[in-house]
């Protein structure tokens, strides 16, 4: 439970904090959107006899940038993939706990992954376009979800998808050639495209920009604090100031537990835990 | 103390020594076998080439009443061994069909008989003393020449070597693997889609898995007994067919179709089914709409070889009874038939030296279809391969 956690974890005194309620940031940031999207609480998750995830509580907003940052084998990727079941493909592992979204139990038998990953969409490591066209890539999933029926619509959802995802103006002569044919960077936001065009509630992001260069980085970057006015996103990243300049609220995963979940600005101004000011200061990690 | 760069050669010496007698050996392996191949193509050529002519001879046919009784009566006496026996046969149902030949006589050019045949391609002692004379008279007067050799291509097998041909056997062997390939592709493709894609991991899957892997590893004869007591004794499928013998191969093709379509499945990029997943398709989404379509070329290619070997499969169709003597070309898939490589099998037995080239011939023919099928995947998998 975060609160004995970041007793256990303090060190020395930092500044006044108000007591977080259970899975809540340590500190509130203002500019932020405060309704719950996804309520996590006593999150386990085990591959085979080893424990990934311990005790994991914590409350993702509606339409914010939450980052989750912390060193390899953490757990954060694991973590992302709990919230929209993709752990499932793994077979050796066991997850238990409350995952909840909109009222419903994400884990309950009840809960039809494909409709979770319907309204929880993904963006990957390594771009990983279909090879298919360009169009055929954005518009296969909506088609699949029967959100379009007629090809207009579909024309149009696919302009618009491309559109938010900042790729139209290079793709919009070119969109019957293969999606692997563009650029690394094009390529991720091809595949955010196809994330936001079956219009999820949540997209989880994987390291996004870790196979990218820096300036694609930073067309994804300011491409995140665009989709935030609709979405919400949950992105894992190496990159401390990508998570510095992107997130409103920020995590910090270590040996598979929430040491810190903060206000971005605090967590990387005055963080609350001794483990989390090294990682910042890149003492280890 | 470093040693200094002499030092180092000269011991260096004896390596490179031994590394370059290692790449003559090998190199030497390369060479005696591709000898071998060399010795084997060019045999069956010498003696195969010469199947794909046939000696032919123009003589005078008299369609006379007696020769539609007695159809040897058509022909001079002078020439009446040299004819084939096939060809006078045929004289009186002709004659029945064309009643204005009644009463005519025609030179008219005539399938040869066998031995003139071996002959004309330089068998001499294939004709004896007065026979060859009359055929040196008619290659003197241009009434004696070889010609392309239809018949090999049209005619199902005879005892008369002129007559033998390879029809029969070849459409003995499309029958036979079109019953492989429907028996086989599907249900190879979906066993190898579910053991990839869907099956737990668990004691039965890991079981079936490694029984499929010997499966492919067991003779090919087996597979026949196990066709003739299960689909010929138990079945009742009837024997010598193509139904019976392309069961019975799909047996032998269907765990090299799982093994090729399961290698094909995992070469697909985990990426790829992540990012359908994510997309919120149900697994059988997945595998229809990404990871089959991608994987396709890899299973054509994988069930081309694997049909392939079946096609050149002699031993189990003997035991199913499909070495028949099939003069007549076609019929159902119930109706007995043969296969090439049967074919070849019976003609390598028989005495008659004009069959010695039939075989080969046939060996050609086999060969030519076996290696335009490995081509065809070869340029498959080129055409479809894919860079992620």
């Amino acid at each position: 439970m975060l609160n004995e956690q970041i007793v256990e974890n303090r060190e020395k005194p930092r500044g006044v904090q108000r007591q977080p309620a259970r899975g809540e940031p340590v500190s509130r940031n203002e500019k932020a959107n405060h309704e719950l999207s996804i309520r996590v609480r006593d999150l386990n998750l085990w591959y085979g006899k080893n424990q990934a995830l311990k005790n994991i509580d914590i409350d993702i907003y509606q339409r914010n940038v939450t980052a989750l940052i912390g060193p390899s084998g953490c757990g954060k990727s694991t973590f992302l993939r709990c919230l929209n079941r993709m752990n499932d493909l793994i077979k050796s592992v066991h997850v238990e706990g409350l995952v909840e979204m909109d009222g419903h139990d994400v884990n309950a038998p009840r809960m039809d992954e494909v409709a979770l990953r319907r309204r929880v969409g993904m963006v990957f490591q390594k771009p990983n376009p279909f090879p298919k066209s360009i169009y055929e890539n954005v518009a296969y999933a909506p088609r699949m979800h029967d959100l379009v029926s007629r090809k207009a619509d579909q024309d149009e959802l696919v302009e618009r998808a491309l559109t938010d995802a900042g790729l139209w103006n290079e793709v919009k002569d070119k969109l019957q050639q293969p999606g692997t044919s563009l650029s690394g960077g094009q390529q991720q936001r091809l595949c955010i495209a196809r994330a936001i065009a079956v219009q999820p509630d949540v997209i989880l992001m994987d390291e996004p920009t870790s196979a990218l260069d820096p300036i694609s980085t930073a067309t994804i970057e300011d491409l995140m604090d665009k989709l935030k006015q609709q979405f919400t996103i949950v992105t894992v990243t190496h990159n401390m100031q990508q998570a510095a300049r992107v997130a409103d609220y920020t995590a910090f995963f270590h040996l598979g537990e929430v040491i810190e979940y903060n206000d971005t600005q605090m967590m990387f101004s005055n963080p609350y835990t001794k483990k989390a000011e090294d990682y910042i200061t890149g003492r280890y990690g | 103390m470093s040693q200094s760069f002499d030092e180092i050669t000269a011991q260096l010496k004896r390596r490179h020594r031994r590394s370059a007698r290692l790449k003559h050996m090998s190199m030497g392996a390369l060479i005696l076998a591709a000898a071998f191949l060399f010795i084997f193509i060019g045999d069956m050529l010498v003696k195969g080439l010469p199947a794909f002519q046939q000696a032919q001879i123009q003589v005078e046919v008299s369609y006379t009443e007696q020769a539609s009784q007695i159809p040897p009566a058509a022909v001079g006496e002078d020439v009446r061994g040299l004819v084939s026996r096939g060809y006078l046969r045929l004289i009186p149902g002709r004659m029945r069909d064309n009643p204005e030949l009644l009463g005519t006589t025609r030179m008219e050019w005539v399938l040869a008989d066998s031995s003139v045949d071996q002959y004309l391609k330089g068998h001499e002692d294939a004709l004896r003393g007065s026979e060859a004379r009359v055929v040196e008279r008619l290659i003197e007067g241009g009434r004696a020449e070889l010609r392309f050799n239809t018949t090999f291509f049209t005619n199902g097998d005879s005892k008369m070597p002129e007559l033998a041909g390879i029809a029969s056997a070849a459409v003995g062997t499309v029958m036979t693997l079109i019953v492989t390939m429907l028996v086989c592709f599907p249900v190879g493709v979906m066993t190898a889609v579910y053991l990839e894609e869907f099956a737990p991991d668990n004691r039965l899957t890991q079981l079936i898995e490694i029984n499929i892997n010997n499966l492919a590893a067991v003779p090919s004869i087996l597979f026949g007994l196990l066709g003739l007591a299960i689909y010929i004794n138990f079945f009742g499928v009837p024997r010598s067919s193509p139904l019976v013998g392309g069961l019975t191969l799909a047996l032998m093709t269907l765990p090299v179709i799982i093994i090729t379509t399961r290698s094909a499945l995992r070469s697909i990029p985990d990426g790829i089914r992540q990012a359908a997943f994510g997309v919120g398709c149900s697994r059988w989404q997945v595998v229809r709409d990404h990871v089959l379509p991608l994987s396709l070329p890899g299973i054509l290619t994988g069930s081309i070889i694997g049909m392939a070997q079946a096609m050149g499969e002699t031993a189990p169709l003997i035991i199913v009874g499909m070495v028949a003597f099939i003069p007549d070309v076609g019929g159902s898939f119930t109706d007995a038939a043969t296969v090439m490589p049967a074919q070849i099998f019976t003609w390598a037995g028989e005495p008659d030296r004009a069959f010695v080239e039939k075989t080969a011939g046939g060996i050609l023919v086999l060969l030519a279809v076996l290696i335009s099928l490995n081509a065809t995947a070869v340029w498959l998998r080129k055409k479809f391969e894919r860079r992620w």
